[in-house]
């Protein structure tokens, strides 16, 4: 049963020979093949972060393509002319940039090492965050009263789903910062902390790219091409 | 049970005794089997105190090769359940001609060939292909482990979890009876009321989520945690094809969660995406969900040519011929790979000219395929070929895969794809290339890092076997399927009225029977090893004469993988480091830095298990619940800050000091 | 290999990855009030063209109210998310670059397919119909 091609006798005489040329002009003396030193990886958690958003990124260009191919379809509904309130619309985003201003402010604190203005000014971008929730959430319910919820038509679905998805991410955003906000004063500004706090960061900005995408291709483009 | 039907639904939603299948025999009996097989393995492991050791040493543990074991387990278990399946779903086809029935009833076999695929792809080859990646590429870049260890353990468990609902559905209702991507309008809500797509959607939401994480997870170590000179064109191929693979499943996967999200919002909310009605546009669905099924394709089969790399190199002696052409080459097919995905939906209707690109990039992406094939051939020119099992599915995978690409070609012409389409053709087609693509790769995969894994080669004559039948049950089962393709036999059909057609069915059914000795003769391999393996023992940790670095350390390895991190100065540094004569150091072990076991994971997992069989049933305390749960334990965990801790390195000499002791007795 | 639990010389938190975050660039307070600036203006000109209807022909105006998204995502990028060609490698651009690709083709392809559909399609109705060209 052992007779088979072998690997005992026949691989024992193969020794390496593909010598690249290459790689003998380094001389005789024989190369470091390994650190004795304690190599220390740096950490991997903000690229693999960056990653998760990338991916998350394309979840909404699903969402957005899903828009821009039903976005037209109202099946004698409502339009986004007849529904959208841009004024309230346009103050729903300056709560979302001011709260992306005074997360940077908090990550300079963060710089100085101060906790209690740190804290503060995460306040500050949570409250800001609730802010841009309510508006959210009155301006569904308002949609879903008057008729217009996301079951009456395709563009109406298409709409619920890309500006709830947008709305569910800054939820789980202020679930984040509220955490982060018990586990700082616990544990000072340690590195993991630190690092939680610039994912947080990275997180809450990115939601704002993707407003920036929202507010222009649904709401201004839907109120203009109407 | 309960008197009043509003408190019963209220308690178990739509969930009634209707749903166990106890009146179907065939169902009855597997469950019997199944219950019976899983009290025997329970009662073992009771029997012999094996829990804590399972517990502590395995479900909870972070360490990539042993979840990359795990990983293949769950692999192989739903191979059997998968590939049962497919020989129902042919002997039905064989005998089911005229006034026979045959013995699957129509709704019976559409959930069976839903099943087949789904298993297949997402819980049969996702999770191996997963295994290996998993196991070798953190050995491959002398790392000592991945860079997110606990997301890898998460991971792990929520691709079990998701296989676990999948495989709840044969016992409890029903699975979905639509096909394995569950076009729509027949999977909306309207034409599927059951709970046969809910089980599909939440199965695959719930694996999706598993396979996403691991995707950026080992895209981040790849990044992050190669040994210090290892350049990127100094990877070893298979960890580049890993690499692409797993950019492939961070951009594709999260199409596959939106459109499903989309589909499920459908089904439960009343919206109308992929609805006929108010607007919506069933089309879209195809559109979306293909975006994601094209890249799938590719993310199953560029870690099987990677796997080929490898074994070729190592099989002839010979550095790789071409590596930086077989790396652009995948780098091409990674990029190209978003852009195709219309040919699978040629005859929808989009036109001449959105057809004729899709054709086009189509065909284009066969032109690196072509020279990766080149490649092995011209490194198998002249090299010494040890025809070792893994090479033998090398070779059976070039011939194969070729025929398999050539015909790919064919269907990427838009006028033949009209004819061909939804065919027997294609059907031969894909498993043209999954077989003979991507399970020969795995298959040789297994044989060849075997020994690294458990430390003992697996036995040649069953492994041969198992090629043999493989190979020869392959060609019986699909060449017939080509034919009866061109004749214009469609796909998903229970029952034939044409005869003639028979004989073509028998012969692809015969060509299964074959495949599946080859399965048996893989298991039987897998376990006369184990009873061999005192005699088939490798001490040397090289038992090929391997080039990469993970036949540097021992088989097994160490927890650790390298007491000395490798430092990379050549491509192929182990084969480098042995021709320039490395000595490994035999002292100055210093404390290595690990992560600490984690049991997060396994909760987090079985609670979106749970949330999923609620959703699924209709259950909406549960799945309150559970999800609340799942808030609680994913916040707990982040109040834990002990993660880690060091192996002394007392405990690290004295293993290496075992290495160095058998290595001398050599 | 004995349960890695048993293994209980822990450390609380090792500074010695301090330089953890040194992939990551923080901004000043100078560069986030720029962003917050530029941002400010960005969105608050295309809101001004869409609420007072700037433009006749409503195209010109979707075309420039794009234009001025990119624009506001590219400063958001580099004032907010300190997003540059150094950091970790570049590999974080990259990503960027391919996930850009990637959601381009997405987005166009699946308009371009799904309107090539839309125009090979019967009419459904007589309203379609009417419609058609």
């Amino acid at each position: 049963m052992t007779a088979h091609p072998g690997t005992a006798d026949t691989a024992a005489k193969i020794v390496p020979q593909d010598v690249p040329a290459h790689a003998s002009a380094g001389g005789t003396e024989a190369p470091v093949f390994y650190e004795t030193k304690e190599h220390h990886a740096e950490s991997s958690t903000m690229l693999g972060f960056w990653i998760y958003l990338m991916s998350d990124a394309l979840i909404f260009a699903v969402l957005f393509a899903t828009y821009g191919v039903l976005g037209r379809n109202y099946a004698a509904g409502p339009s986004p002319a007849d529904l959208f309130d841009l004024p309230l619309i346009a103050l729903n985003t300056a709560l979302l940039l001011f709260s992306s201003i005074t997360y940077g402010v908090a990550m300079l604190e963060v710089e100085k090492r101060r906790m209690g203005l740190t804290l503060f000014w995460l306040g500050v971008t949570g409250l800001f965050g609730l802010g841009f929730l309510g508006i959210e959430l009155y301006e569904f319910h308002h949609l879903i009263e008057q008729g217009a919820g996301p079951q009456r038509s395709a563009f109406l679905s298409a709409f619920f789903a890309l500006v709830g998805t947008h709305g569910l991410h800054v939820t789980f955003g202020i679930i984040w910062l509220v955490t982060l906000m018990f586990q700082l004063p616990k544990r000072g500004f340690i590195p993991e902390n630190r690092r939680r706090l610039l994912c947080l960061g990275m997180f809450w900005h990115f939601l704002d790219v993707i407003w920036i995408g929202v507010f222009t291709f649904v709401y201004l483009m839907g109120v203009l091409l109407a | 049970m309960f008197s009043d039907p509003d408190v019963q639904q209220f308690i178990f939603g739509r969930l009634t005794w209707e749903a166990i299948p106890y009146h179907d025999p065939i169902l009855l009996m597997t469950f019997v089997a199944v219950a019976l097989g899983g009290i025997a393995l329970l009662g073992a492991v009771t029997y012999f105190g094996k829990w804590g050791y399972l517990w502590n040493e395995w479900f909870t543990s972070v360490d990539h090769k042993k979840i990359g074991i795990m990983y293949g387990i769950l692999a192989i278990v739903m191979l059997l359940r998968g590939f049962a399946d497919a020989i129902m779903m042919l002997t039905q086809k064989a005998i089911a001609f005229g006034p026979n029935e045959g013995y699957l009833p129509p709704h019976h076999f559409d959930q069976v060939f839903t099943a087949h695929g789904v298993i297949m792809i997402f819980f049969f080859a996702m999770p191996l292909v997963t295994a290996v990646m998993n196991f070798v590429m953190p050995l491959q870049i002398g790392a000592r482990d991945v860079a997110f260890p606990f997301l890898n353990n998460f991971s792990f468990w929520m691709t079990a979890g998701g296989a676990a609902i999948t495989m709840l559905s044969l016992f409890v209702g029903e699975f979905a009876r639509t096909g394995w991507l569950a076009y729509p309008p027949l999977s909306g809500a309207a034409y599927s009321p059951g709970v046969g797509v809910d089980y599909y959607i939440w199965g695959l939401q719930v694996a999706g989520v598993g396979t996403t994480l691991s995707g950026i997870n080992l895209i981040a170590t790849i990044v992050k945690m190669r040994a210090p000179g290892m350049t990127m064109m100094k990877l070893p191929v298979f960890t580049w094809t890993t690499l692409c693979t797993n950019i492939l499943i961070v951009a594709a996967f999260p199409v596959l969660t939106a459109t499903l999200t989309l589909l499920t919002l459908d089904r439960y909310v009343g919206t109308h995406f992929f609805t006929n009605d108010l607007g919506g546009n069933p089309m879209m669905y195809i559109n979306l969900i293909w975006i994601w099924g094209h890249p799938e394709v590719y993310i199953l089969i560029l870690p099987a040519f990677g796997i080929f790399s490898e074994v070729v190199s190592t099989f002839c002696g010979k550095r790789l011929f071409g590596y930086a052409s077989m790396v652009y080459a995948t780098v091409v097919i990674t990029i190209l790979s978003y852009l195709v995905w219309l040919h699978h939906f040629f005859t929808m209707g989009s036109g001449a000219s959105v057809n004729a690109f899709f054709g086009i990039t189509t065909m284009i992406i066969s032109i690196p395929t072509g020279a990766k094939i080149f490649n092995w051939l011209f490194t198998m020119y002249r090299g010494r070929i040890r025809y070792e099992v893994p090479m033998l599915w090398t070779i059976g995978f070039m011939v194969t895969f070729v025929i398999g690409g050539m015909t790919g070609v064919l269907l990427a012409v838009p006028p033949a794809d009209f004819v061909l389409h939804n065919g027997l053709f294609l059907i031969a087609h894909f498993h043209n290339v999954i077989i003979g693509g991507v399970v020969f790769g795995l298959m040789a995969g297994i044989n060849y890092w075997w020994p690294k894994a458990f430390g003992y080669k697996l036995d040649h004559f069953w492994g041969a076997t198992s090629f043999w039948f493989w190979l020869t049950g392959f060609y019986f089962t699909f060449m017939p399927m080509y034919v009866l393709g061109l004749m214009g036999v469609t796909r998903r059909l229970n029952h034939f009225d044409d005869p003639s057609l028979q004989i073509w069915f028998m012969i692809s059914t015969f060509g299964a029977c074959l495949i599946a000795l080859g399965i048996a003769t893989f298991i039987i391999q897998m376990v006369v090893s184990f009873m061999r393996r005192h005699e088939l023992r490798d001490v040397t940790g090289d038992p090929w004469q391997g080039r990469t670095l993970e036949w540097s350390t021992s088989s097994p390895p160490p927890d650790y993988n390298f007491a000395f991190t490798p430092v990379i100065h050549d491509l192929d540094a182990w084969w480098d480091m042995k021709r320039r004569g490395h000595s490994r150091p035999t002292e100055g072990y210093r404390p290595i830095h690990m992560p600490k076991n984690t049991s997060t994971g396994i909760f987090l997992s079985g609670l979106s298990t749970v949330l999923a069989f609620a959703l699924i049933w209709y259950i909406w305390w549960l799945a309150a619940a559970s999800f609340i749960g799942l808030l609680v334990v994913a916040i707990a965990h982040t109040f834990n800050y002990k993660r880690d801790f060091y192996i002394p390195a007392e405990e690290v000499m004295r293993s290496e000091n075992r290495r160095n002791q058998a290595l001398a007795a050599e | 290999m004995s349960a890695q639990s048993e293994r209980q010389n822990t450390v609380e938190h090792h500074d010695t990855d301090d330089h953890d975050d040194a992939g990551a660039h923080h901004g000043s307070f100078k560069d986030y009030l720029i962003g917050f600036f530029l941002s400010a203006v960005l969105t608050a000109i295309p809101f001004w063209i869409v609420i007072y209807d700037v433009f006749r022909n409503p195209m010109v105006g979707a075309v420039v109210i794009l234009i001025f998204a990119f624009v506001q995502i590219v400063v958001h990028m580099v004032y907010f998310l300190h997003l540059n060609s150094k950091s970790e490698g570049g590999w974080t651009v990259l990503a960027l670059i391919f996930t850009s690709i990637l959601v381009v083709i997405t987005l166009a392809g699946s308009l371009w397919v799904m309107s090539h559909l839309d125009a090979n399609m019967m009419p459904m109705s007589p309203a379609h119909m009417r419609s058609m060209p």
